[in-house]
């Protein structure tokens, strides 16, 4: 299976929510959904995630808009004015979500139409 | 300009030419001149600013609203009159009175006549918290489920999100310029939909449909390609146009720009809207719905034009949300730039040093009370492996505290320039001087019953 970065088959947007952060990931195609439906747990974005958030992970799936939602729950260093992090508000986090790396059937990968500028 | 009684539209178009506080000018200014609509709406106003604004009011009885609105009046008014536009805006803060004596100042310099201006008030109970309290509200922190009093004498503002039937009220009223305070963002949208389509407190799914239309524009070109993955896609971002609902009286709306502007309006820009801060998506909670974003369908209907439609909701709770701000403590923020060769390796150096120095003089902090950023060698994205960023050929050293001693804090301050001339080698980017405590607002998130609060709307010309 070709390994590729999860912005090959998804988009995604962050903020902030509290403490924490809301990522949203959209799937590219159907195909895509439904293979992030099985792959993209909470363990693993807890894992990738694991330099930005030290608290639980959460996931809302909303299968007619292609969207898995993700709260991490202690992202933000503090809420508010209370953070000292440049990015106090988690617009960078579906960005870094994105990076992450994902063993993808190449029949996904088919029905699934890149992007421009990435391969 | 337009009359007073209820209209029988089947077709309302709303744009919102104000994200948040700070949003540039060029939203209204670029809406009125780039296309028609019926209403323009302005956020102004985020947690922190509530706090600001309270500040503001304490010092000046006239003071604590957004006189970014003011100005926008000032330049705007003439057109927003000649184009028949009506404005509901948030601008209010906690002194909404005071705002609309400046507009109807501003009006009058600038010879409009006939205006009406409505303020929304209701909100604001910083005022009322202790009869609040002592009649059995306990104001919790949604949170953590503390107790208001625990921090009950730092607290600085306390506002209820209001919900959008006093903004249809107001415009029933004949206003054509409406002044809140706090609400939802989304209610400054559905205000007008709710005027204009007759909408009732209980038609939950028409209520839903304005409430999933406010919360794709409420940041603005965030749903027209702002902010969006895909930016190489995104035509002529230096003039992206700002959303446009057209709203029908069914609940079915369009989210659209004007032709000529730049960004586009795809499914795919919009659904990055409708995930943003989104939370459980089968769940948006409301002062006047519950709304279910996963009801609404969303498809490509010409080019720069996505339908939406199904929408579904339910009632609210009885309570509405409050948005308690509180003093909690200090913090200061500085940073230096640190050049190559071996940038990361003195800038730890750096940050090392800081830290002993403040110490030797009895300073310590906490590592929860502290923070060092090496920005250029992977913050943003911190723990995920990235190639080639092992000797960037500078960094910049961000180094922060925080607690709840000022002196404390502004001491770190001092300590951060010295580097220049008793650091490694290559210390500049000092400009802005030594970094100075500023306060810590923190939120306190709470319900109220719905009961306790009263919303009041009046007109002036």
């Amino acid at each position: 299976m070709p390994r590729v970065a999860l912005s090959r088959i998804a988009s995604a947007r962050s903020g902030d929510k509290g403490e924490g952060s809301n990522v949203g990931v959209m799937a590219r195609s159907k195909a895509a959904y439904d293979f992030l439906q099985r792959t993209l747990t909470t363990e693993l974005v807890a894992e990738h995630m694991h330099g930005i958030n030290s608290g639980a992970v959460k996931r809302y799936e909303a299968e007619s808009l292609g969207v898995l939602n993700f709260i991490l729950s202690d992202s933000l260093g503090g809420g508010g004015s209370a953070s000292l992090r440049t990015d106090a508000q988690g617009k960078t986090h579906g960005l870094a979500l994105l990076r992450l790396e994902l063993d993808v059937p190449q029949a996904v990968l088919d029905l699934t139409p890149a992007p421009k500028g990435v391969a | 300009m337009k009359t007073a009684a209820q209209s029988t539209k089947q077709h309302v178009t709303i744009a919102n030419g104000q994200g948040f506080w700070g949003d540039s000018m060029l939203g209204p200014v670029r809406l009125l001149a780039e296309g028609p609509l019926d209403y323009l709406t302005l956020d102004y106003l985020a947690e922190v600013t509530m706090s600001i604004l309270q500040k503001q009011r304490a010092r000046r009885a006239d003071a604590g609203y957004a006189t970014d609105f003011v100005r926008m009046i000032d330049r705007l008014a003439g057109q927003i009159v000649a184009k028949n536009v009506r404005v509901v805006a948030n601008a209010g803060g906690v002194n909404p009175m005071a705002c609309k004596d400046a507009v109807l100042a501003s009006l009058r310099r600038q010879g409009i006549q006939g205006c009406k201006v409505a303020v929304v008030e209701g909100d604001d109970i910083f005022g009322r918290l202790d009869e609040l309290l002592s009649s059995g509200e306990e104001l919790r922190n949604m949170d953590t489920g503390a107790l208001l009093a625990s921090v009950r004498p730092r607290v600085s503002s306390a506002n209820v999100y209001l919900g959008a039937f006093p903004i249809a009220e107001a415009l029933s009223q004949g206003a054509h310029i409406v002044i809140t305070g706090r609400g939802t963002d989304p209610g400054l949208v559905l205000g007008p939909m709710i005027h204009e389509f007759g909408w009732k407190p209980e038609q939950y799914d028409l209520l839903a449909a304005g409430t999933i239309a406010g919360h794709i524009v409420e940041c603005g070109a965030q749903c027209t390609g702002g902010n969006y993955t895909d930016w190489r896609e995104v035509p002529n971002m230096a003039m992206l146009g700002y959303p446009l609902i057209e709203m029908q009286a069914g609940g079915e709306f369009t989210i659209t720009k004007h032709e000529g502007t730049g960004g586009m309006v795809t499914v795919d820009s919009v659904r990055h809207q409708l995930v943003y801060e989104m939370g459980d998506p089968m769940r948006y909670l409301g002062p006047d719905c519950c709304a279910d974003f996963s009801s609404a369908r969303l498809e490509q209907a010409g080019k720069d034009r996505v339908l939406v439609r199904g929408c579904k909701g339910w009632a609210p709770t009885p309570t509405y949300k409050v948005s308690i701000s509180y003093e909690d403590g200090f913090k200061a923020v500085g940073q230096l730039t640190i050049s190559g060769p071996d940038a990361l390796a003195k800038a730890r150096l750096c940050a090392q040093i800081v830290w002993q120095r403040l110490a030797y003089d009895g300073c310590k902090f906490a590592p929860e009370e502290r923070i060092e950023e090496y920005l250029g060698a992977n913050v943003c994205h911190a723990g995920i492996a990235l190639p080639g960023n092992a000797d960037p050929a500078e960094v910049v050293l961000r180094l922060g505290v925080k607690g709840q001693d000022e002196n404390k804090v502004d001491r770190f301050g001092f300590e951060l320039v010295p580097l220049v001339t008793s650091g490694p080698p290559g210390v500049t980017g000092f400009a802005g001087g030594r970094p100075k405590a500023s306060e810590i607002i923190g939120f306190w998130p709470a319900l109220v019953n719905k009961q306790r609060i009263h919303t009041k709307v009046s007109v002036f010309s």
